[in-house]
């Protein structure tokens, strides 16, 4: 499975890479903000994406309304600090699918992936 | 600055540490006024906090703390020169920041893209017309400390104190 990180943190990229990693998912491809995905996304193909929320240039959720305007069906997981509920509803609102909040540990990330895969597959 | 705004600084700082360094941390008696450093902070990671609450979180650390919680962070050793060393310094007060903002109901806050500065015996001024309160932390890694300086926009807004930081 093809997976997209979008974060401007190269950090937060590599841990989130090493739990993709551990999980079993080989193809990664790496953005730094949502200009630079936007850039990618239709070569890569994504089918999951992952997105940080406060970057700079374009940010997640600008991201994510471009990426479903555009016909991008791929589900969407955001990974930020924006924790607050009027956050949380913006960003389903928006088109993304589940939602983790920093910190995390990797197997609450984990679930949180399981559990989008399976919802989309069962959908 | 209410204790239960300190509490959320302290308890996300906790929350992170915990759960993205392994490490466990202790909060110190948190005391009023920004420049007044325990040790020398020599890398300091900064948030800008605007909308209903206004001013700055700095998380701020000696070099070997710095170093140590990195390798806790990232599972690396880094140097302070390498991009990559203020990019997860970045990371961590964005975390702190965003989960303690959160605790804040009821009120729409917005935090920037963090900033790192490094810089041996540095200090970071705070704006002059918040209230500035220091928490300082002790962990494994060593001591760090969390400077947040706080103004609200509305009516309600807390009265600037007399030890607010000065530029030094």
């Amino acid at each position: 499975m093809k997976v997209m990180l979008i974060d401007d943190s190269k950090t937060m990229r590599t841990i989130q890479r090493n739990i993709l990693l551990q999980l079993g998912y080989k193809e990664i491809e790496e953005a730094c903000d949502g200009q630079d995905a936007l850039s990618k996304v239709s070569a890569f193909a994504p089918e999951l994406l992952l997105v940080d929320w406060n970057m700079p240039n374009m940010d997640g959720i600008t991201f994510v309304k471009n990426y479903r305007a555009n016909g991008g069906k791929s589900p969407i997981v955001m990974v930020t600090t924006e924790a607050e509920k009027t956050r949380v509803i913006e960003a389903i609102q928006a088109g993304v699918n589940n939602y983790v909040v920093k910190p995390f540990t990797p197997e609450s990330l984990a679930q949180r992936i399981h559990e989008t895969l399976s919802r989309v597959k069962a959908a | 600055m209410d204790s239960q705004s300190v509490a959320a600084f302290v308890t996300s700082t906790n929350q992170v540490f915990t759960t993205m360094l392994s490490l466990q941390v202790s909060a110190g008696k948190p005391y009023s006024g920004c420049a007044v450093p325990r040790f020398e902070n020599d890398v300091s990671g900064i948030i800008g906090l605007s909308g209903d609450v206004q001013g700055m979180v700095v998380l701020s650390f000696p070099t070997t703390t710095a170093r140590n919680a990195i390798r806790a962070f990232t599972g690396m050793d880094m140097e302070p020169s390498s991009p990559d060393f203020a990019d997860a310094i970045g990371e961590l007060v964005n975390m702190i920041s965003g989960a303690a903002k959160a605790k804040f109901e009821g009120r729409t806050i917005s935090i920037s893209c963090p900033s790192v500065v490094l810089g041996r015996g540095h200090r970071v001024t705070q704006p002059s017309d918040a209230f500035c309160i220091t928490i300082p932390f002790d962990c494994p890694a060593g001591e760090f400390s969390l400077e947040v300086a706080m103004k609200l926009a509305k009516s309600d807004a807390v009265p600037s104190s007399n030890s607010t930081a000065r530029a030094v």
